[in-house]
């Protein structure tokens, strides 16, 4: 693969996570994990549910604050600065109650960027402009969750975290979400994105994290998690058995 | 039924005529309601901003206290602003016992706690729902709080509507600290009161109209800006 990656994008990498650990309500819910996600491939990181998939999303944007272990990009500890650089679509996103338009400019603007063509244009991107006018609380699920891809590209990301972003959408808008991120993948964004969805992860994945019990399993390059996991976990995630 | 159907002719008849006793004491009242709403709002609703989206020691008991205030009796509010008031009292040398200012002294002390508890739960709500999207954009505070304010405004206007139509309702404090002097201090309520007790019904009556139309009034446009938020999904 010889993608043409933006260098100005890809500073932020890469993304070291040291010995990181989390409790909460004396629960462990990170337990101690060390990883380094680097490359322009899309991270997909996969496990059962309450596997505390949300949580490390979370602990790596500097939304949490862990217990113990830290987080680096390219070797800086998260600050205010970095997470401006980086955007997250959260699982159930937060939809402003103003217009479909005024959600995009508001984002836009917290950027410094006035110039509305660029919002309208990031609508198009995402099927979304013949809604510009529209309340965006009445949109369908599979909008909602494009209006929040929308506001999440608007500031080109140098990382974008996406926590189940197609759990429960129209195929349409999964394969537009879909065609996105991959657009945006090869001009230099690094995704990192969690997911249930097997057939998206194998369609999308560059390596594969995968969590159980707040615990790193395994962190492989895909083909070889698909064909051949390491973890009992993920074999038997994988065999469609339950993970316990 | 005989004494509703004089009564309201006559009072149809004052309200008709704009009769002047009537105009004055309905000038009054609105007067005062207003300029208290006005100066409550101005009190309340930073102090209710603060408390939403900001944490610190002792907050959670104050919002509980600014809740409990929206209960208030107005007559023990009437007694105690009566009190500090009178010439005996600490503020006795500002004399301002039985003029419009008192009154308009007592309704705030009756409507801050209720536009603070109110905004502050409005804005709370908002907080909690927009804070993850503004925390992952690093929305500076000042900003948030813009933001909520602008998404909230229906529900905010409906706060403001409940602290008027509280103010203009309430009879209780201002017939104590304003003392229903005709010219001076006399307002819907407290005439409404003096008249039915000296079995003058028209007048009360006609009074009584008309703060029922007011609040009516407050209530539907409460209403209606309830209904427009929901029909462009701003709630
Ligand atoms: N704020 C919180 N307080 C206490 N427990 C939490 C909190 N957030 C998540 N948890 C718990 O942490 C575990 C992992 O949650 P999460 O990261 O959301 O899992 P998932 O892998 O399904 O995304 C769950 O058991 C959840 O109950
Ligand atoms: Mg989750």
């Amino acid at each position: 693969m010889s993608d043409k990656t933006t260098p100005a994008l890809n500073c932020l990498l890469p993304i070291t996570v040291d010995n990181l650990s989390l409790a909460m309500n004396d629960r462990v819910l990170i337990d101690r994990i060390t990883c380094q996600i680097k490359g322009n491939g899309i991270t997909v990181i996969m496990g059962p549910n309450g596997a505390g998939k949300s949580l490390f999303l979370r602990c790596l944007h500097g939304l949490v604050e862990p217990d113990s272990g830290q987080v680096y990009f390219a070797g800086e500890p998260p600050s205010p600065a970095i997470r401006q650089r980086q955007s997250m679509v959260f699982q159930a996103p937060t939809i402003l109650r103003r217009t479909v338009l005024a959600n995009l400019l508001f984002v836009a603007r917290q950027r410094g960027m006035s110039n509305s063509q660029t919002s309208i244009d990031c609508l198009a991107q995402l099927r979304l402009d013949h809604l510009a006018q529209h309340p965006a609380r009445l949109l369908s699920g599979g909008e909602k969750q494009r209006l929040a891809l929308a506001r999440a590209l608007i500031i080109k990301p140098a990382v974008l975290f996406l926590d189940e972003p197609t759990s429960n959408l129209d195929p349409t808008s999964v394969d537009t979400i879909e065609r996105n991120l991959q657009l945006v993948r090869q001009q230099g964004t690094k995704i990192i994105l969690v997911t249930h969805d097997l057939g998206q992860a194998k369609r999308l994945a560059g390596d594969v994290l995968f969590l159980n019990h707040g615990k790193l399993s395994e962190h492989s390059p895909a083909t070889s998690f698909f064909k051949n996991p390491e973890s009992k976990a993920a074999k038997d995630y994988l065999a469609g058995k339950l993970v316990f | 039924m005989s004494i509703y159907s004089d009564s309201l002719a006559a009072a149809f008849g004052l309200l008709a005529t704009a009769d002047s006793d009537l105009m004055e004491i309905l000038y009054l009242s609105i007067n005062v309601s207003l300029l208290s709403l006005v100066l409550s709002c101005a009190i309340g609703l930073p102090i209710g901003a603060i408390l939403a989206i900001r944490q610190f020691h002792g907050r959670d008991t104050l919002v509980g206290i600014f809740n409990a205030l929206m209960g208030l009796p107005p007559v023990v509010v009437g007694l105690l602003v009566y009190l500090h008031l009178s010439r005996s009292g600490p503020f006795g040398w500002l004399g301002l016992l039985y003029t419009p200012q008192a009154m308009v002294i007592a309704q705030m002390i009756l409507i801050t706690p209720i536009i603070i508890a109110l905004s502050c739960q409005v804005l709370e709500d908002m907080h909690e729902g927009y804070k993850d999207f503004f925390d992952s954009l690093v929305v500076p505070k000042r900003t948030a709080l813009v933001a909520y304010i602008i998404d909230a405004r229906y529900s905010l206007m409906t706060v403001i509507l409940a602290g008027f139509g509280r103010a203009v309702s309430e009879v209780g404090a201002v017939i104590i600290v304003g003392g229903n002097i005709d010219h001076l201090t006399r307002v819907m309520t407290t005439a409404i009161a003096l008249e039915t007790s000296k079995g003058e019904l028209e007048l009360a009556l006609a009074l009584g109209f008309v703060l029922l139309s007011i609040s009516l009034a407050v209530n539907f446009l409460a209403q209606w800006l309830k209904a427009s938020a929901k029909r462009r999904a701003y709630v």
